[in-house]
């Protein structure tokens, strides 16, 4: 049932698309601590899907399984048509260039400038004249809104908005086919957040990549979200348009969307007297 | 056909026909780094270009804004005015034309005579380090006062775990190289005294240059490569964490709460570790001395006493407490100055064992002349 729900957004449309991700019964446990069991997703072209739990359900380690950064106890992980356990290390690199990835802190190389850094995914190629990688870095910082004046600054020398910026022209530098977001707002404040989310959205309007985002703030997940995948019971309760999350049953998208903040933020999308009709 | 040429052979991304450039094929950045590609491309855009040819974007599978940068480029970073294209293709494009990048700013040339500036520079790095490290002196003599004036303030859990981590923790290994070096030394020494016949003296030998210069000197290199590097990191990495920041919001001086249990730890530890090193120096020479010249272990150990004199043992002690100061008090320095990069903890790590072993050395000369001077 959870299936049909989730395709059902593009099967009603009559488009079928191959998804861009598909996680099958997947779980993940530290210890005794079970944090997902038989955990599916699906993640479709072209989309913008949050990710959105409590704290402790296991959102950023889903993320980083998705990419491959932690293995998951069972279960199978397949994004861009290939599943990530039966990959050689030859297939994982170029894989690995078709998608980018934001981290929460930036994760920017202290060592290297701003330059370097949004050059450094180009260079490794190897193959690309010097030439083509500093015009396609200075496209990318513009992209992200930066100046050549901040071309050579250090990532110790940034503010917290524009390390999130470089982190993304980084993330942006081979084009990829799929994005991922941890926390892209966290520690920004709401100026520098709403700008954060027109730039993604502009991006995303103009290169038209994928998206797969974490986040806790509702501002930035109604601005952006094709579809919300909602984590609880160790498991995703619920993967569908903000509409139809808010008709959902459950606790969780109870104090998330329909708590003070959560209305305030909702405004026309919050249901009418608190009942979970038709928004 | 006039213009009917193929004009890249190889990948053949283009056709040139009647006039009209067919580009196709995969413009991503995946099929542009294969090597040579690139240049390829733009050897054949630009040739095609020349020839003021209508362009047909139909045959592109898949296109990135890397791919069309260079396609961009060899346009002239300007629409043609004739091009046909295919759905979504144009998007690309609008995308690069909307974030023209800016041209970068050409690096600063260097100063021809950098080399002069960089020597001063680097001769007011060490008088300004110099300097700072006799503050931290200063401020840790203050500090003992305090802590000797109200002994239940003091950070004692803290020295304890010092203490093991410094001291217990590194007995191992001091006394593995201590061992090794006394044996290296003791089969030298075995030869050249042999050809005098000078074989009991032997034990002299090993006696005084282990218990006075050698132990403390290779307890000491030991310690600051390992005590000493642990310590600037640790306080480097609370930099970076901003630990260092969160200990004076609350009111702890970092001189109480992180020099003072170091530099006391390292000076307990220090002379204990010095003790034992030669010990096992003294152990490893005595059996090479028994295998190479047949001298007895008895008599190696009852003729000890008489050799080391009780003024070799007590210099060798002050010799580990004063080297123990130095390298706490130099690592504690070097840790509090690494700034909140990976670049600064690395090479700040690496400064603090060099000059700590520097200055090692450098006091043990110091040591040298003053006992020659006075005579002992």
């Amino acid at each position: 049932m959870n299936n049909a729900t989730q395709n059902r957004l593009f099967t009603e449309e009559g488009v079928t698309v191959e998804p861009v991700i598909t996680v099958r019964g997947l779980r993940t446990a530290f210890g005794d601590h079970v944090v997902h069991d038989n955990l599916d997703l699906t993640v479709f072209p072209g989309e913008i899907l949050v990710l959105v739990g409590g704290s402790g359900t296991g959102k950023t380690v889903l993320l980083r399984q998705i990419i491959g950064l932690d293995v998951p106890a069972a279960g199978t992980v397949k994004v861009l048509g290939h599943t990530l356990s039966e990959l050689t290390p030859g297939e994982r690199r170029r894989l690995s260039y078709r998608w980018g990835m934001l981290f929460q802190a930036g994760a920017l190389f202290s060592a290297l400038s701003v330059f370097d850094n949004v050059a450094l995914p180009l260079r490794e190629l190897r193959t690309v004249p010097e030439d083509l990688v500093r015009d396609v870095v200075m496209c990318r910082l513009a992209m992200v809104g930066l100046s050549s004046r901040d071309a050579d600054k250090r990532p110790s020398d940034l503010s917290g908005g524009m390390v999130k910026r470089v982190a993304l022209a980084r993330a942006l530098s081979l084009d990829p086919e799929l994005l991922f977001l941890d926390e892209p707002t966290a520690g920004l404040d709401p100026l520098r957040s709403d700008e954060f989310v027109d730039l993604v959205r502009s991006l995303h309007r103009q290169l038209g990549f994928t998206v797969v985002m974490v986040t806790h703030d509702l501002d930035t997940l109604l601005a952006l979200a094709t579809r919300v995948a909602v984590l609880a019971e160790k498991r995703v309760i619920i993967c569908d348009t903000v509409p139809e999350v808010l008709k959902f049953d459950h606790p969780f998208i109870h104090t998330f969307f329909l708590g003070e903040r959560g209305l305030r933020a909702l405004g026309d999308l919050a249901p009418k007297g608190m009942q979970h009709g038709k928004p | 056909m006039p213009h009917s040429a193929l004009l890249a052979t190889a990948a053949a991304p283009f056709r040139h026909e009647g006039g009209v450039c067919h580009v196709g094929g995969d413009w991503s950045v995946l099929a542009l780094a294969e090597p040579g590609e690139v240049d390829r491309r733009r050897a054949a855009l630009a040739r095609a270009a020349q020839a003021g040819a209508r362009w047909d974007m139909h045959g592109i599978d898949r296109l990135d804004t890397i791919g069309a940068l260079i396609i961009w480029q060899a346009w002239g970073e300007k629409l043609p005015e004739r091009v046909r294209w295919g759905a979504g293709q144009q998007d690309v494009f609008n995308a690069l034309a909307m974030n023209k990048g800016e041209a970068l700013t050409a690096a600063p040339r260097p100063e021809s005579w950098a080399w002069v500036r960089a020597m001063g520079g680097g001769i007011l790095r060490a008088a300004e380090n110099g300097k700072a490290l006799l503050i931290m002196l200063g401020q840790l003599v203050l500090d003992v006062g305090a802590m000797l004036r109200r002994p239940r303030l003091g950070p004692w859990r803290e020295i304890s775990a010092q203490v093991y981590r410094t001291g217990a923790q590194a007995l191992g290994i001091t006394a593995l190289v201590g061992f090794l070096i006394g044996v290296v030394l003791s089969y030298l020494s075995a030869q050249q005294l042999q050809m005098f016949g000078a074989d009991r003296f032997i034990v002299r030998l090993l006696g005084v240059s282990i218990v006075r210069e050698l132990g403390p000197v290779l307890a000491a290199i030991l310690v600051a490569g390992r005590s000493g590097s642990a310590i600037t990191a640790q306080i480097g990495v609370m930099r970076v964490t901003q630990e260092l920041d969160a200990m004076l919001v609350m009111g702890i001086s970092h001189g109480q709460r992180l020099i003072l249990p170091r530099v006391v730890a390292l000076a307990v530890t220090m002379p204990l570790l010095v003790l034992w090193t030669s010990a096992m120096a003294l152990l490893g020479g005595m059996l090479a001395a028994q295998a190479q010249l047949g001298v007895s272990a008895q008599w190696f150990l009852q003729s000890l006493p008489d050799a080391i004199t009780l003024t070799n043992y007590w210099i060798g002690m002050l010799k580990g407490v004063t080297f123990g100061i130095l390298i706490a008090l130099i690592a504690c320095h070097f840790g509090l100055r690494i700034q909140p990069n990976t670049e600064s903890l690395g090479r700040g790590t690496t400064t603090s064992v060099v000059t700590s072993i520097t200055g090692v050395i450098l006091l043990d000369a110091v040591y040298a002349v003053i006992f020659s001077t006075v005579g002992i």
